[in-house]
C-alpha cells in the first residue's frame, strides 16, 4: 500500500495519504506534511513530543492534528520524523486523539518550503473496502 | 475547469451575472489570454461562491493574475457591508498583510552590480531568509503586545527605521483597532521570532533597476528619477504570527457557527456575521496581525538601507516610496447601486488602488494618487503603478496584485532544478541567493503568469495606471 502520494495544485501542495485504519491514515498524513518541507526520512527521532486532541468531527481532528505541526516548527523548532504511536477514539459526540510523535531540531535540516496553515479546502476522509483515503491542501 | 463561461464586454472584463444563490454578479478584469487560463481552474466558481455571502455589495471581483485560491480565489476583491454584512478569515487569507514595500536609491545600476555578490551577503546576513530564520530581535511578551498595538510605529520608537518611513506607509504603518487580547498565545508563540525576517514560498527581497518609466510626473513623485535607477523591492507578511490567527479564527467560526457552515459552497468561506462578538474579534486580531506585518516590512526596510550604507558607504540614500498590503480587509466607505455604505472590503491577492483625493492617501502623494506595486515571479519584471479615480467606480477601489501561479510547486520542482536555474538567470546578470534551491525552482518564472499582461489589463481597464517597470539585478530568496 501507498503511505502518500501528491496531486496537482496550481499554488499550494495537496495530497492523499493513506491507511488500513484511521491511525495509519493519520500517520502517513504528517509523514506527508513533513515531505513538503524536507526528506522525511532523514529527519532523526531524537526528541518526543505527546499530542493530546479533541474535536468534534474526524476532519477537525485531522486538522488540528497537523496543524499542530506546523505550529510546533514554528514555535519550538521542531521538525516530525515518526509517529510511535497514535491512537484515536470516540467518545459520545467527541473525538480524541492520543500521540507520541518523534523528531529532530529543524536547524539540522534544509527545509526548502515552509507550510502556512492546513485548510479545509478539498479536505476528505472516507472508508472504501477496509481503505481509509485522507485528502488535505496545505497553503504555502 | 469551468463550466460557467464568462460575458465578454470589452477588451479588458467579464462579467458572470447573477445565479442561483448569487447576491451580486461577478465582475472579472482580464483579457483573452488571462481569461483562458482562468477557465482551467475552479477561480470562476469562488469568485461566484464569493458572490453568495451575506452583505456583498456592487459586485464580487476578480483581478486579473486569479487563480484558484481556498473559499476565495487568490486576487479577488469583496466589499461587504460593515453593518449587515460578514467578515470572512478566508477572504483575507492565511498571510495577514502579505504585501509590498518600495524603496528608492541615489544609486544607479552600474554603480551596484559591480558589487552585488557583496551586497546579497550582507543583506543575507541583515534580513534572515527561510525556514526557522531567526529574528535578531529578542521581544519580551510585553514588547510583542506593543508591536501588535503600534505596529511599524513601535520599531521608530525602538530607533529602528525613519518618521519618513511610517509617513510612506499604506495605515502610516499602524492599523486602528488592533487587539493583542483577541491574538491566541500560539499565534503570538509563531511570531515572537520571526520579527525582521523574510519567510520562504515566493517571499522575496530583490534589488531592481527602473527599466523603463512610462509617466515621468508621476514617477518622480514617488522619487523614481531616471532610468537606471536602483529600487529594492521587499515582498512578505506577517509570518506565522497572522497564519495562525487565521487558522484559529476558521475554527473558532466553526465552532460558534455551525448553521452557517452548512449553507457554504466551501468551509473556507467560513465568516462571522458583522455583528456578532466573533466579527470583532477577528478585526480586532487581523489589524493586530497586520500591525505585526507592517512592523516586520519596515524592520526589513530598516536592515536593507543598512546594507546598503555598509556596502556603498554613509551617504547613499534609501528612501520609502510606500508600503501596501495585498491581503486584508480594511473598514472604507465606498458606493454601490447609487448608495453609500460603509465596508469591510476583503483583498485576497488584490491591492488597494486609490485615487487622488482620497484622505487614506499620504499627503505627499494625495495630489496624485496611491503608489502600487506589483511584483513579478523572480528574474522578471516588476512594476510601480499609480491609484485612480476609476478604480473607486470599477473594483471598489482595487487593482492586481502580481503575476499569479500558473503551475504547482512539485510540478515546477519536477520541472527545474535550482542550480540550472540559478545559472540560466545569472546568464542574464541576475544574481540569487537563496536559502533552499529547492525555494528557487518552485519559483520559477515560467511557473506564473505573465507579469506584463496582468498590469496591461490593470492599465486599459483603469484601475491602476502603469508608471515604471522594474527588473531585477539580484534576488534574496526564502
Amino acid at each position: 500500500m501507498q503511505k502518500y502520494e501528491f496531486l496537482e495544485h496550481t499554488a499550494d501542495a495537496k495530497f492523499r495519504a493513506y491507511g488500513k485504519t484511521l491511525e495509519e491514515a493519520f500517520i502517513n498524513a504528517a509523514l506527508a506534511t513533513t515531505t513538503i518541507m524536507c526528506e522525511v526520512s532523514e529527519v532523526k527521532p531524537k526528541i518526543e513530543k505527546k499530542l493530546n486532541i479533541t474535536a468534534k468531527k474526524k476532519e477537525s481532528l485531522l486538522f488540528d492534528f497537523l496543524q499542530q505541526l506546523v505550529i510546533l516548527l514554528d514555535t519550538e523548532g521542531f521538525l516530525l520524523g515518526a509517529v510511535k504511536s497514535i491512537t484515536i477514539s470516540k467518545n459520545k459526540e467527541v473525538y480524541s486523539l492520543h500521540a507520541v510523535i518523534l523528531g529532530d531540531s529543524a536547524d539540522h535540516y534544509e527545509i526548502h518550503t515552509a507550510i502556512k496553515a492546513v485548510t479545509y479546502n478539498d479536505m476528505f476522509i472516507k472508508e472504501e473496502q477496509g481503505l481509509i483515503t485522507i485528502q488535505v491542501v496545505h497553503d504555502l | 475547469m469551468s463550466d460557467v463561461i464568462p460575458k465578454k464586454l470589452n477588451a479588458y472584463s467579464y462579467i458572470v451575472e447573477k445565479e442561483g444563490k448569487m447576491n451580486v454578479p461577478l465582475k472579472i478584469f482580464a483579457n483573452e489570454k488571462l481569461m483562458e487560463k482562468m477557465m482551467e481552474d475552479r477561480c470562476i466558481l469562488q469568485g461566484m461562491n464569493v458572490a453568495t455571502l451575506p452583505g456583498i455589495r456592487g459586485f464580487s471581483i476578480m483581478m486579473p493574475d486569479a487563480h484558484q485560491g481556498y473559499g476565495f480565489s487568490i486576487g479577488g476583491v469583496a466589499a461587504i457591508d460593515a453593518n449587515d454584512g460578514c467578515i470572512s478569515p478566508g477572504g483575507v487569507g492565511f498571510d495577514i498583510d502579505c504585501g509590498v514595500r518600495l524603496l528608492v536609491t541615489n544609486l544607479t545600476s552600474k554603480e551596484v552590480r559591480p558589487q552585488i555578490h557583496k551586497l546579497l551577503d550582507v543583506l543575507f546576513k541583515n534580513v534572515p531568509p527561510g525556514v526557522g530564520a531567526k529574528s535578531l530581535l529578542r521581544l519580551t511578551d510585553a514588547e510583542l503586545e506593543e508591536v501588535l498595538v503600534k505596529g511599524a510605529k513601535w520599531m521608530v520608537e525602538q530607533g529602528y527605521g525613519t518618521q519618513d518611513d511610517l509617513d510612506c506607509c499604506e495605515e502610516y504603518g499602524t492599523m486602528p483597532g488592533a487587539d493583542p487580547k483577541t491574538v491566541s498565545h500560539t499565534a503570538k508563540a509563531r511570531g515572537r521570532g520571526q520579527l525582521g525576517t523574510l519567510g520562504s514560498g515566493n517571499h522575496f527581497l530583490e534589488i531592481q533597476y527602473i527599466g523603463k518609466i512610462f509617466d515621468k510626473k508621476t514617477a518622480k513623485a514617488f522619487g523614481i528619477l531616471k532610468e537606471d535607477q536602483i529600487v529594492v523591492m521587499i515582498h512578505c507578511g506577517s509570518r506565522g504570527l497572522g497564519h495562525q490567527v487565521c487558522t484559529d479564527y476558521l475554527r473558532a467560526i466553526e465552532e460558534q457557527f455551525p448553521e452557517i457552515m452548512k449553507t457554504l459552497a466551501e468551509k473556507d468561506l467560513a465568516y462571522a456575521p458583522a455583528k456578532s462578538k466573533l466579527a470583532q474579534d477577528y478585526y480586532g486580531a487581523m489589524c493586530a496581525a497586520a500591525n505585526f506585518a507592517w512592523a516586520n516590512r519596515h524592520m526589513i526596510g530598516h536592515q536593507v538601507r543598512k546594507s546598503f550604507k555598509e556596502v556603498f558607504g554613509d551617504d547613499t540614500e534609501v528612501k520609502t516610496v510606500y508600503d501596501v498590503a495585498h491581503n486584508i480587509a480594511k473598514l472604507e466607505e465606498h458606493e454601490a447601486d447609487g448608495e453609500k455604505f460603509m465596508a469591510w472590503v476583503h483583498r485576497k491577492g488584490a491591492t488597494r488602488a486609490f485615487g487622488p483625493g482620497r484622505p487614506e492617501i499620504p499627503k505627499k502623494y494625495r495630489e496624485i494618487g496611491q503608489p502600487i506595486f506589483i511584483p513579478g515571479s523572480m528574474g522578471t519584471s516588476s512594476y510601480v503603478l499609480v491609484g485612480t479615480e476609476k478604480s473607486m467606480k470599477e473594483s471598489f477601489g482595487s487593482t492586481a496584485h502580481g503575476a499569479g501561479r500558473l503551475m504547482s510547486r512539485f510540478k515546477a520542482n519536477q520541472l527545474w532544478r535550482g542550480q540550472e536555474l540559478k545559472q540560466q538567470l545569472e546568464k542574464e546578470s541576475i544574481f540569487i541567493k537563496a536559502a533552499s534551491w529547492k525555494g528557487i525552482s518552485e519559483e520559477a518564472p515560467l511557473a506564473y503568469k505573465d507579469v506584463d499582461e496582468v498590469v496591461k489589463v490593470s492599465d486599459e481597464a483603469g484601475i491602476g495606471k502603469i508608471v515604471a517597470q522594474c527588473k531585477p539585478i539580484g534576488v534574496v530568496k526564502g
